[in-house]
């Protein structure tokens, strides 16, 4: 799959500084993603791309690897605060913050936009002490019991794991692993959920069991979800955003190439480059 | 009608022979090669066994109450123990525990998360890696430069600080490599929930690498508590039960070392006895440590 996509992207690369046409929203906005430049250390790993996320929306990321679909989902809760050589170069406004303001702590900020992983990666605890972790992170005072009772519902995996809440987390297979681990991201009510392709590494039953959680959440949370899998984005997402990778001035910079609901760049694209990708996906 | 039949059938094939031949080399050779690991596998065993066989039965001919609560008989003295030793021991054991397990943990700490690439955490990685080969005795020596001739007594204090210059980096190394395996994504997990770094190391990390760590702590243990070398110049022996912490301390393999050199076999007999009670209390702390940190999940 990736080998078509390279030979797409080397024919149809846009040259030079090609800048996608601004999504208009529709709803409201909770986190507005505009990209200057994200660098590893001299490497320039994406430039320009504006991405909106609306509130209670699935926004897909879609796109060959390595054009900085996880750079930009990370750089949404900084978590790539934790790579040495990271800077971002921009503005990420969630709600009235700048979240790369120098007052902002970034550990506040995941606290808020919750993130759940390519792979799943319960901890080595219970079922339940996994869920309650935020919980008691946060210091919660409320009923902890009913929150994770409530979030394990939530997640689609309360019937699996009810009468073993006391058993290890890692004693789940791959898919509840998955589910838990997205039932403990949204144990503290986060504002935002960022999935980094929650499903890449889950059969396929065990996938659309995910996808059919990622589209009930959106009624509760914000999700922003990257996904090599291009029927999961026509699926699920609402708004897809399609991102290349630009290889004039001999560097590998991924870029937006063009953002909008998601039928539209499926059925209707704006650009060729989106035509010839979202083509060679489906032939 | 069976003509067609016939034809369309496969061509047979020849089976080879399935049966075993016990009298082919290949079966041959491997019948010698096993007999061969078995053989060496009693070897090695001899002596291990007989070291348990010898303390059992010599040691636990005189393991009884008057052993392990008495005093240690002088010279034609029948009877008698070494109860002093005992708690010499543990007390010595204690303090070096209290001393290395913390030290050794927050450095392993700052080995394998905080700054593991630093010339500092590179230098004392090395330096702890050759310390646990280095002769026990040299420990001895250098808390008696240290902590005897300054403050001018052999103390309980200064066995114990020996024993723990010695566990320390058994306990640092077993607690580096148990964080390090912890996986990467755990420790993305909890940054992506929230969690601070302390809050990454003292929720997650630790608390997963617990067994691991505890396997290094009680193999540094036992090692401890069976050392005679660094206690020679440190806490020397009593023929008492300590009164204090800053007075000369009996310990069990002291007091093995003394009595098993002495010419009356009431000595012989105890030193074995004092051996059989070490090896028991290793045992006992190993078995305590393991049920206490096994990893529940
Ligand atoms: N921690 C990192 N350090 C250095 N380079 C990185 C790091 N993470 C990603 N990159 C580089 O940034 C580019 C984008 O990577 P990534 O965001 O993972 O792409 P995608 O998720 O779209 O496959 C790639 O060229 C990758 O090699
Ligand atoms: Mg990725």
């Amino acid at each position: 799959m990736s080998l078509i996509d390279d030979k797409v992207m080397d024919t149809l690369t846009h040259q030079g500084d090609f800048i996608a046409t601004p999504y208009e929203p529709k709803g409201p906005v909770v986190i507005d993603c505009d990209v200057k430049n994200i660098y590893y250390g001299d490497f320039r790993a994406v430039r320009d791309s504006r991405i909106p996320i609306e509130k209670n929306k699935v926004t897909g990321f879609i796109g060959p690897s390595g054009c900085g679909k996880s750079t930009v989902l990370r750089s949404m809760n900084r978590m790539n605060d934790l790579v040495e050589s990271f800077r971002f170069d921009g503005k990420v406004q969630y709600h009235d913050h700048d979240i790369y303001d120098k007052k902002v702590d970034p550990v506040i900020v995941r606290r808020y936009i919750g993130m759940v992983f390519q792979l799943p990666n319960p901890f080595s605890m219970s079922i339940y002490d996994n869920v309650a972790f935020g919980l008691r992170l946060n210091n919660y005072k409320g009923d902890e019991e009913e929150m994770v009772v409530k979030a394990l519902k939530r997640a689609a995996i309360w019937n699996d794991v009810k009468d073993k809440l006391k058993n290890s987390g890692l004693s789940l297979s791959g898919g509840q692993q998955q589910r838990l681990c997205i039932a403990r991201a949204i144990a503290t009510e986060p504002d935002v959920l960022l999935m980094d392709e929650p499903a890449s590494a889950l059969d396929p039953i065990a996938t659309r069991q995910i996808e059919e959680l990622m589209v009930e959440l959106k009624e509760d949370y914000t999700v922003a979800l990257v996904t090599h899998n291009m029927q999961q984005a026509t699926r699920v997402a609402d708004v897809t955003a399609f991102m290349g990778v630009d290889i004039s001035k001999g560097g590998r910079t991924g870029y937006l190439v063009e953002m909008n609901e998601t039928r539209k760049v499926f059925e209707d694209p704006e650009q060729e480059l989106t035509k010839e990708y979202v083509r060679g996906e489906f032939s | 009608m069976s003509e067609v039949n016939e034809q369309m059938m496969p061509p047979k094939v020849v089976l080879p022979k399935l049966e075993k031949n016990l009298y082919e080399a290949r079966a041959i050779k491997s019948f010698l090669l096993t007999a061969m690991v078995w053989g060496l596998v009693i070897l090695a065993s001899i002596p291990l066994f007989s070291v348990i066989y010898m303390l059992i039965v010599e040691g636990g001919a005189r393991l009884d109450w008057e052993a392990i609560t008495a005093l240690p008989p002088a010279g034609f003295e029948t009877g008698g123990g070494f109860g002093n030793a005992i708690v010499g021991t543990l007390v010595m054991v204690g303090i070096a525990s209290a001393i290395s397990i913390p030290v050794g943990v927050l450095a392993a700490v700052y080995l394998s998360i905080l700054e593991p690439q630093s010339k500092l955490a590179t230098t004392s990685r090395f330096l702890a890696k050759v310390l646990t080969g280095f002769p026990s005795i040299l420990a001895g020596v250098f808390v008696y430069a240290i902590l005897v001739i300054t403050t001018k007594t052999y103390s309980a204090w200064a066995g114990g600080v020996a024993l723990a210059v010695l566990m320390l980096p058994t306990v640092t190394l077993a607690a580096e490599e148990a964080m390090r395996q912890v996986p990467q994504r755990m420790r993305d997990a909890a940054f992506g929930m929230g969690c601070t770094r302390t809050q990454v190391i003292f929720k997650v990390i630790l608390p997963t690498g617990m067994p691991g760590i505890l396997t290094g702590v009680i193999l540094a243990v036992a090692g401890a508590a069976g050392e005679s070398a660094p206690l020679l110049f440190t806490a020397l022996f009593s023929n008492y039960y300590m009164a204090e912490l800053a007075e000369p301390t009996a310990s069990l393999s002291i007091l093995i070392y003394n009595f098993s050199g002495m010419p009356f076999e009431n000595q012989i007999e105890l030193a074995w006895a004092a051996s059989l009670a070490l090896v028991v209390m290793v045992l006992f702390f190993n078995i305590l440590a393991r049920i206490v940190g096994r990893s529940k999940f």
